[in-house]
């Protein structure tokens, strides 16, 4: 296992037929921080967040994943990537465990109950609810499972899609606290959201997007007011 | 792309398409068949086979088309690059035009020589089903969204693999009305030559058409991207 | 094999909700079932008549509950966005592919089973003379089926109007298929079963499958990423 410690994008350009999504944008994710991708809706994040994710892929310029200065490419990256977005990547009519344990084994982690039972601990799921479908969960549990899903794999680099929507104000905030705790970690993260009390004062690295393409990026934390300025001065 | 490239085909068209409607009509001889007793028999069609001439120059285009779709559409998804993808949209979307004339000009022969509209004669019900191909890509075109391109394209590739097997199939399936030996091999001489020339002129409107539609597509694209550079550059709102 | 554990493993999961939920089943089954009662007043009822008209039936009964199952089957790949999950797994995206196309073939073949007695019991199609042959050439078209449908029903996951675009883009690419399955079945329940055209159009399932895989297992990366 080779965790991501750089990850290199170049002039990135993706259009959806005639739709210009994202327009030569360049950007350097560096381990041990956390950037925020902000931007109007069709701004292009979520398209950069796929191209980052090797779901999408771009029609120009490059993105380049490495581990200790050598390039890693195809399942190695796959296996280095967490993903939490607003939708829980799990299956509804499956258990927790059961979810967890599909997982472990796309991954080839460990798997077993004790390990699962570790860290939905962690994560604070109710022992209760574990062996009931995910269906039937509220969406605060939904979100802890879908957390604990990120976490089995230990990423390296975390991608996050508005992975705020729908939580109360208290998730929010612990859910930003977990973020910051696997960023000193060593983790490279990303979080696209417009919710941006819930990352004031945690970003390292902020970058607004508008139409495709980057208009701001300035390295360092900002407070909810100065986010909340230079979004609305850059974003529009 | 030249910008000569479509007005140079389409006069070669338009000239090609002029003599071969003199040859097939002044030149070419009159279709009979003839019992063994000499009389004319049940199949002559006389100015009924004059058709065959363009139905038959359509259809190969129309052929033609499914193969340079694929092709494309497999570099368009190697590259993603656009200009692939323009190229195989251009050609189905004349194909399916072309595909068109093949079926009303076969369901024309049909009736004269089988004096039915349709009778599911083997080349006829292949271009049939080649035509619901390309006519399900436009549709997808059309209605797929954001990403219509790659699942056009997937089609298109499928599509052409699946030739050979609805080759087979008809082929199987044949109807008795119809031989199984090419009906261009048994053109007389003074046929054959009108037949060619036909082929070879609407080969040129073919190219001329798609060329046009690549270059509209190609406009469009470089117009919305001027654009997107207006409204980067606040010049336009 | 670590691709082939890793799609059973897909292929697994899926059985294992369908199972629990039985939702694509059912609704297909009683699709399928409705259909063969539709035909039962539809079509004249004589023996000549259904023995003529009996593939064709049990063919496009397969082709329209298939296309729903297949809808449905992929539509819960969607609602949490799971198919993002699968994708992004560290494993061979053939892996996902094989997997979905697997439990999906199981499900086709389970409506198969469902219609084909039914054909037998409500119109007296005599198509259980040659059960193992059969069983052989369903097997091929549901495979084929479900190679190609899947594929196609992957790349349609986020499109808006993919219920209406998935027979758009199936069935035109499949004709062959139902049209050799058809044949197979006519060749088999004719009086006497014509061999000859039961091999020919069971070999020509087994090229339509290979290649049609090979195309699959070629293409499906490319198509499935945007």
């Amino acid at each position: 296992m080779a965790a991501l410690d750089q990850v290199q994008i170049k002039k990135l350009t993706k259009r959806y037929g005639s739709e210009r999504a994202l327009g030569g944008v360049s950007l350097e994710l560096t381990a041990g921080k956390m950037c925020a991708l902000l931007g109007h809706n069709g701004a292009g994040k979520t398209t950069l967040l796929g191209i980052l994710s090797t779901l999408v892929r771009q029609n120009d310029g490059v993105v380049s994943y490495r581990s200790n200065g050598n390039e890693v490419t195809g399942e190695a990256v796959r296996r280095e990537i967490g993903m939490l977005a607003h939708a829980s990547l799990c299956y509804g009519e499956l258990t927790a465990h059961e979810n967890l344990e599909l997982v472990a084994g796309l991954y080839g982690v460990d798997g077993s109950k004790a390990a699962l039972a570790t860290l939905l601990d962690r994560v604070g799921l109710d022992a209760k609810a574990r062996d009931r479908v995910a269906r039937t969960y509220s969406r605060g549990m939904l979100q802890r499972l879908a957390l604990a899903r990120a976490l089995l794999t230990r990423p390296s680099l975390l991608l996050l899609d508005e992975p705020f929507t729908g939580l109360d104000r208290d998730g929010a905030l612990a859910l930003g606290e977990q973020l910051g705790v696997l960023r000193d970690g060593g983790a490279i993260v990303v979080v696209v959201t417009h919710d941006l009390e819930a990352i004031a004062d945690r970003t390292d690295h902020v970058a607004i997007l508008r139409r495709g393409q980057l208009v701001f990026e300035d390295r360092g934390s900002y407070s909810y007011e100065k986010l909340k300025d230079l979004y609305h001065s850059h974003a529009n | 792309m030249n910008k000569l490239v479509v007005p140079v085909f389409g006069v070669l068209a338009a000239v090609g398409i002029a003599v071969a409607v003199w040859l097939v009509f002044m030149q070419a001889p009159l279709q009979y068949g003839f019992h063994p007793d000499g009389a004319l028999n049940g199949s002559s069609l006389f100015y009924n086979q004059k058709i065959f001439y363009f139905h038959v120059a359509h259809a190969f285009m129309l052929f033609a088309a499914v193969f340079v779709s694929g092709v494309c559409s497999i570099a368009f998804l190697k590259t993603r690059k656009p200009k692939w993808d323009d190229v195989a949209m251009a050609a189905t979307e004349v194909a399916v035009a072309f595909g068109a004339v093949v079926l009303v000009t076969g369901s024309v022969w049909a009736k004269a020589a089988w004096d039915v509209w349709w009778n599911w004669e083997p080349r006829l019900t292949m271009s049939l089903l080649l035509w619901l191909v390309l006519l399900g890509y436009v549709l997808v075109r059309r209605f797929a969204g954001p990403s219509a391109d790659r699942i056009a394209a997937g089609m298109a590739i499928f599509g052409m693999v699946g030739v050979p097997f609805i080759y087979k199939m008809v082929g199987q399936d044949s109807h008795p009305a119809a031989g199984r030996e090419g009906v261009v091999a048994t053109l007389g001489p003074g046929m054959r030559a009108a037949f060619w020339i036909s082929v070879a002129a609407f080969l040129c409107w073919f190219v001329a058409l798609v060329v046009a539609r690549v270059q509209s597509a190609r406009a469009e694209r470089e117009l919305r991207e001027l654009r997107e550079r207006g409204l980067d550059l606040g010049v336009l709102s | 094999m670590s691709v082939l554990r890793q799609a059973a493993r897909v292929a697994w999961k899926d059985l294992r909700i369908e199972l629990r939920s039985r939702e694509i089943l059912y609704t297909m089954a009683f699709f399928a079932g409705l259909l063969v009662v539709v035909y039962a007043f539809a079509f004249p009822r004589d023996e000549r008549a259904v023995r003529g008209a009996a593939p064709g039936m049990l063919w496009v009964a397969i082709a329209f509950a298939g296309t729903i199952g297949l809808g449905r089957a992929f539509d819960r790949e969607r609602e949490n966005d799971t198919m993002r999950a699968l994708l992004l797994a560290p494993v061979p995206r053939l892996a996902v592919f094989l997997g979905k196309a697997i439990s999906i073939a199981l499900l086709v073949l389970a409506v198969a089973a469902v219609c084909t007695p039914l054909l037998v019991l409500f119109l007296g199609a005599p198509l259980f003379t040659h059960p193992g042959p059969l069983v052989l050439v369903i097997l091929l078209g549901v495979i084929g089926f479900s190679v190609v449908g899947s594929v196609f029903a992957a790349t349609l996951l986020k499109v808006r109007s993919r219920d209406v675009l998935l027979p758009v883009i199936l069935y035109p690419l499949l004709i062959p298929l139902f049209v050799a399955g058809t044949k197979t079945t006519m060749a088999l329940i004719s009086t006497p079963a014509d061999f000859h055209a039961v091999w020919y159009w069971i070999q020509f399932l087994g090229i339509y499958d290979a290649v049609f895989l090979v195309l699959s297992v070629w293409t499906f990366e490319s198509l499935v990423i945007e």
